[in-house]
């Protein structure tokens, strides 16, 4: 059972903090007190392309195999926020009645934890409907791209062995295990994880985060994918490692498969799209 | 005021126990034991064993071990939960001590002055005097040596029992370990015929109750003493906050997980001082299992899970025969995953095809 990336990674828990804050893109507002402030950061990631190794599992000739790296393209501005959604963000979507409540107890300016993908999903849209604007997770691509050189997929045991399934486990549970990361679970406050090369903040650091992107089984032939299956009951979530989890799930840590990395929070931060900002703009003036 | 309270109830036992043993004929077989040879062990922390015979060389000998009671905080989950842990020798469980029938265990018991509370220590394995703890009621800055007569084989749990409401907390904190008496001849399966055990790992279960606060955040206290109120009203819930092994969730895990080769044969030592456990080896079995824990009935074959009763210690031997990652659990798996009763063992080797194979790899169903 310390294979199945849903058992052992689904039942581990993480608890997610959302920090961001968007007071730029509701100048003139009348409701502008009652959005978001506290962190109205974006970071704009110019375009590119990168090596990215693809989310899921891998089957090729009937036995597993390391993630298939690809090269990805961003290919307009994107803009995401520079720090996860904090507490004090989230809860003005908990007192509005579109967020439940987190998890976590934690207040100000720390990343909301102890939230599922669900929750993640429902601050985005009523942030997206309190602002007039598209925000949404970013995908495991964005998330990768603004996370830069503190990118770490996932905790791979190398190719499978036709002959012998039980060396890829043993191999994957001593990498996860050799990593050594310790139990670091009390949220900090936002920034305590420096910015990475790109001017992002607290990747990797003990808040992972929810992407929109489905956990799949992709099965491959020499030349490429031969099919794949989604399930997008299970998301992807970044953070130190790349990892996969139910939808429902706020809390990563605890679990008995766990082997040495669960998450130790669940958190988000959002991505900002740029034509909303635009047609918000175009609203305001009656133009649409 | 604690200590005074807990030793003042501990001599009122004590004096009891003495007065029931009356007139135990003590001279004449401290004078056969002082013939005998003497050997010396040290511990070792769990899950690893001391060095021992499995067969017997030679007649009965006084093996002497010590341990030293340290209180101290010990973190019990990856949120940093701290309980005022109470030790035998630093670990939790303390550590097994093996010896054969008809040895002597003789245990010197120390409890150091930096400690606050008194302590004593009972052993299942032992007779009369309420298996020691009559004899051994030590307060801070003192030492005692008891002496026991290992009269039947088997794994036996050791707690503190220093009286009244002290019992179940001081064990609750974590003070409990295991004896393993072996027979002299080893150890035998089901029709007599001798077995042997390549590796031996003690797993010793624990079920904690930290108390929490109006948020239900587990509460932190300076000493062990100042939590005695609030844990007690979680005790009586009889609902633990945490069931682990070796003292903390995930403790038996990751680079501590525990290792065997395909082809190796391990006696696996699970003990539980005061609740009711079903150990299972997911993706293995018992071949051989002492689940009440004496060795003198023949172990049930082929077990899938077996049941540990609070307040013993029982043993498992299996031979393991597929190489991978096993999860070795408390079968009430709300227990194993979400309160942390999990280990693991990483086994080398070569994958048998024969036992198991995944005929055809996931894809989609055929339509």
């Amino acid at each position: 059972m310390s294979f199945d990336p849903v058992f052992t990674f689904g039942t581990i828990a993480a608890a997610a903090l959302i920090g961001f804050g968007v007071s730029h893109a509701i100048d003139g507002t009348p409701s502008r007190s009652r959005v978001p402030t506290a962190t109205a950061e974006l970071v704009a990631l110019t375009p590119g392309s990168f090596e990215h190794p693809q989310p899921g599992e891998f089957l090729r000739d009937n036995h597993p195999v390391p993630a298939p790296v690809a090269k990805e393209t961003i290919d307009t501005p994107l803009e995401i926020m520079k720090f996860q959604v904090t507490a004090s963000d989230y809860d003005r979507c908990v007192s509005d009645g579109a967020c439940k409540p987190a998890d976590s107890r934690l207040v100000g300016n720390v990343p909301v934890t102890g939230v599922s993908f669900l929750d993640a999903q429902a601050y985005a849209n009523w942030l997206s409907a309190k602002t007039g604007e598209t925000w949404r997770l970013a995908t495991d691509v964005e998330w990768a791209y603004g996370a830069g050189e503190r990118f770490r997929a996932d905790i791979e045991g190398g190719d499978g062995d036709p002959a012998d399934p039980a060396r890829r486990w043993l191999a994957q549970y001593r990498n996860e295990a050799a990593l050594g990361r310790k139990a670091d679970p009390e949220p900090r406050p936002l920034g305590e994880f420096g910015t990475n090369s790109k001017g992002v903040a607290d990747i990797a650091g003990n808040v992972w985060e929810w992407t929109s992107t489905c956990y799949a089984h992709v099965t491959m032939t020499s030349d490429g994918v031969a099919s794949s299956l989604s399930n997008c009951g299970v998301h992807v979530v970044e953070g130190f490692h790349r990892t996969y989890m139910s939808n429902f799930i706020r809390d990563g840590k605890s679990g008995g498969c766990a082997v040495g990395t669960p998450p130790d929070n669940l958190g988000f931060r959002l991505v900002h799209e740029r034509g909303g900002f635009l047609q918000a703009a175009l609203r305001r003036l009656g133009l649409t | 005021m604690l200590t005074r309270r807990e030793a003042l109830l501990g001599s009122v036992l004590t004096a009891a126990a003495v007065a029931t043993i009356g007139s135990t004929p003590v001279m004449a077989a401290a004078k056969d034991v002082a013939g005998l040879p003497r050997e010396k062990v040290t511990l070792v922390a769990p899950p690893f064993v001391h060095a021992h015979d499995q067969v017997a060389k030679g007649g009965p000998k006084v093996v002497e071990f010590t341990m030293t009671i340290e209180e101290k905080p010990l973190v019990i989950d990856a949120d940093g939960t701290q309980l005022n842990a109470m030790t035998y020798n630093g670990s939790i469980p303390g550590p097994l001590m093996v010896v054969h029938e008809g040895d002597y265990l003789e245990l010197t018991l120390i409890n150091p002055d930096t400690n606050t509370l008194a302590h004593n220590i009972d052993f299942h394995a032992a007779t009369g005097g309420l298996g020691g703890g009559a004899l051994t009621l030590i307060n801070p800055g003192e030492q005692v040596t008891l002496r026991f007569k290992a009269t039947r084989s088997g794994t036996f749990v050791y707690h503190c029992a220093p009286g009244g409401a002290m019992i179940p907390w001081h064990v609750v904190s974590g003070m409990s370990g295991a004896v393993m008496v072996l027979p002299r001849d080893g150890l035998k399966d089901e029709k007599g015929k001798p077995v042997r055990y390549d590796r031996i790992y003690y797993i010793g279960e624990n079920d904690f109750y930290i108390p929490r606060d109006e948020q239900g955040k587990f509460k932190k206290y300076d000493s062990a003493g100042d939590n005695y109120d609030d844990t007690v009203k979680v005790m009586r819930g009889l609902i633990p906050t945490h069931v682990v092994f070796n003292g903390k969730a995930g403790s038996l895990t990751g680079e501590n997980a525990m290792k065997a080769k395909v082809g190796e044969t391990v006696l696996i030592v699970h003990s539980q001082a005061n609740r009711d456990t079903r150990p299972h080896l997911i993706g293995g079995h018992g071949d051989f299992v002492w689940e009440g824990g004496k060795f003198a009935n023949p172990p049930a074959k082929d077990m899938e899970t077996w049941f540990i009763r609070g307040g013993s210690a029982g043993s498992a031997l299996y031979t393991f025969r597929q190489p991978g990652v096993y999860a070795y659990v408390n079968h009430n798996l709300i227990e194993a995953v979400e309160l942390g009763a999990t280990a693991h063992f990483t086994v080398d080797g070569k994958w048998d095809d024969d036992l198991m194979m995944q005929v055809e790899a996931p894809k989609a169903i055929a339509s």
